[in-house]
């Protein structure tokens, strides 16, 4: 493994019981990119990230964070890996009964000993950098979609992880927390040397941050390259994905038998 | 039409048979990584602020009225035979021994253990738990533990809470209202209930029930499918499976300890 590589992802296998869900995937993410994975809903994307947390374990494949093997790790081995990482979800995540102070303050005072008026000033700074210092003693509840994604930005940056991974961290938000959340995970990602994955279907948001590419369709990478390369691809599905088309390698319509016999158009109408 | 029947039953029995391995499963993780529950003790205690003393009006208005109809019903019946004297005894064996415990954990089920599970459940639907594991805090260890012994130990508090109130309620309707003598009524009291007997047998009941309301709460709410649907049904299951075992437990229990007695 490379040094420069952070994440990589060898001939992974997965599935839910018996619906596979990744069909051998390679990625690498290397130190200090931001890295998309795209695909449509249902497509494995999250999945991905949680074989990255090792909160599932592929079947076949490895998957190496820091040179770690993640499937290989027992609990406490894990849970070391884990505090190295931080982890947006789609809808934040926040802990509902404690402050947007405490939320970014758990994982300060679960894992340190630091001293409460150091936790204070640390919470204070990871809340400024997402420009929510003035929300500290907001309740989550107080917080509109896009305010509540930042504060959940602001906990996985905590305890200064080297990898932060973002599950749909545009979906539902407006104009303009769309920009303001795409420009912070570009700018965290610069400024604290952090290596960032961004699991997304957001096309024109996320190609304006990112330094690189993943598609994934029905378990397999089906095209991968620089935000460039990927707005010039000629592949169908990215083609597709990349304009918003209704109709194409994905189709519009979920497999049914012939519309003209479901209308019983050809027969005699009991 | 049969074999179909037939093998609905087989299904559900499996899947009964699986939950309950799942359920006991939990049930040993979970004393396991209890150590956090006592370590950090403002844990638990900020559980039992919410499981115990967020319910202490519901028990505590409750026990009161029970203890009122038991003295107005025990009256009736023990004037018949002319010893209304011994409505201190019947009052407080009937609350220490039974409807204590039995009647503060139908009522801890509904209150508590409700709660206990829509709480768990939504963490889980909203993510929380998942984002627990990612900042590497083990769920059950932080969040699961310190609920189920903040249960257990609120439980016979409750419990004693509640007898306490309905002996006072038994004194309100049979020596203030009624008549009864007051010195016979505490005096008859006091020699009839034996400490080992009856309240501890009482102590130990509310504990067992503690243990199974809570156990039950914390799995239906950790095992809910995260959905709006899937923790609605899991609280109901709660409510219903937890009073059920309350039920089947207290019989079993006072098989055991009152067997014979006198």
């Amino acid at each position: 493994m490379s040094n420069d590589n952070l994440v990589e992802i060898e001939d992974v296998v997965f599935g839910y019981g018996a619906r596979p869900v990744l069909k051998g995937i390679n990625l690498t993410a290397r130190r200090g990119q931001v890295i998309a994975i795209m695909g449509s809903s249902g497509c494995g994307k999250t999945t991905l990230l949680r074989l990255i947390g090792g909160q599932v374990r592929a079947r076949q494949g490895t998957v190496r964070v820091a040179g770690a093997s993640v499937g290989e790790l027992d609990a406490a081995g894990l849970y070391r890996l884990r505090r190295k990482m931080g982890m947006l979800f789609q809808f934040g995540a926040l802990f509902t009964d404690i402050s947007v102070f405490d939320n970014v303050a758990f994982q300060l005072r679960e894992h340190t000993d630091l001293p409460e008026d150091t936790i204070r000033d640390l919470v204070l700074m990871k809340l400024h950098a997402v420009g929510l210092r003035g929300a500290a003693q907001l309740m989550p509840a107080e917080l509109s979609g896009g305010m509540a994604r930042r504060v959940a930005l602001a906990r996985a940056i905590a305890l200064d992880p080297m990898l932060v991974m973002y599950d749909e961290p545009f979906a539902g938000l407006d104009p303009i927390s769309l920009g303001v959340t795409g420009n912070l995970i570009r700018r965290l990602t610069d400024t604290l040397g952090l290596t960032s994955l961004v699991v997304t279907h957001d096309v024109q948001e996320s190609l304006k941050i990112v330094d690189y590419v993943y598609f994934v369709s029905e378990g397999v990478i089906v095209a991968e390259g620089t935000a460039a390369e990927i707005r010039a691809s000629g592949l169908p599905y990215v083609h597709q994905f990349v304009h918003g088309e209704a109709d194409g390698p994905v189709p519009f319509h979920y497999p049914a038998p012939s519309y003209a016999d479901d209308l019983r158009l050809g027969g005699v109408r009991a | 039409m049969l074999k179909q029947t037939i093998e609905n039953l087989g299904h559900s029995t499996l899947q009964s048979v699986w939950r309950i391995g799942f359920a006991a499963r939990f049930f040993v993780v979970m004393l396991l990584h209890s150590g956090t529950a006592f370590r950090r003790f403002g844990l638990t205690i900020r559980e039992m602020y919410f499981t115990g003393v967020l319910s202490l009006v519901i028990i505590l208005v409750s026990g009161l009225f029970v203890g009122m109809v038991l003295g107005l019903q025990g009256y009736e019946t023990l004037q018949t035979y002319g010893s209304e004297e011994a409505l201190g005894i019947l009052v407080a064996l009937s609350l220490v021994r039974e409807l204590g415990p039995v009647v503060a954990a139908l009522l801890f089920a509904s209150r508590a253990g409700s709660a206990i599970t829509a709480e768990i459940g939504l963490m889980k639907a909203t993510e929380q738990l998942s984002a627990m594991e990612m900042m590497a805090v083990d769920p059950i260890a932080r969040v699961v533990a310190p609920r189920f012994w903040a249960g257990v130990i609120s439980m016979p508090l409750l419990a004693a809470l509640f007898s306490a109130m309905g002996i006072f309620g038994g004194y309100l309707v049979g020596v203030q209202l009624i008549g009864v003598d007051e010195g016979a009524f505490w005096s008859q009291m006091k020699s009839a209930v034996d400490f080992d007997q009856d309240i501890l047998n009482g102590v130990i009941k509310s504990v067992v029930f503690g243990v199974a309301i809570t156990t039950i709460a914390l799995f239906e709410g950790y095992d809910a499918p995260p959905t709006a649907e899937g923790v609605s049904g899991a609280t109901t299951r709660t409510v219903v499976t937890s009073s059920l075992a309350v039920l089947a437990l207290d019989f079993v229990l006072t098989a055991f300890m009152f067997r014979g007695l006198n």
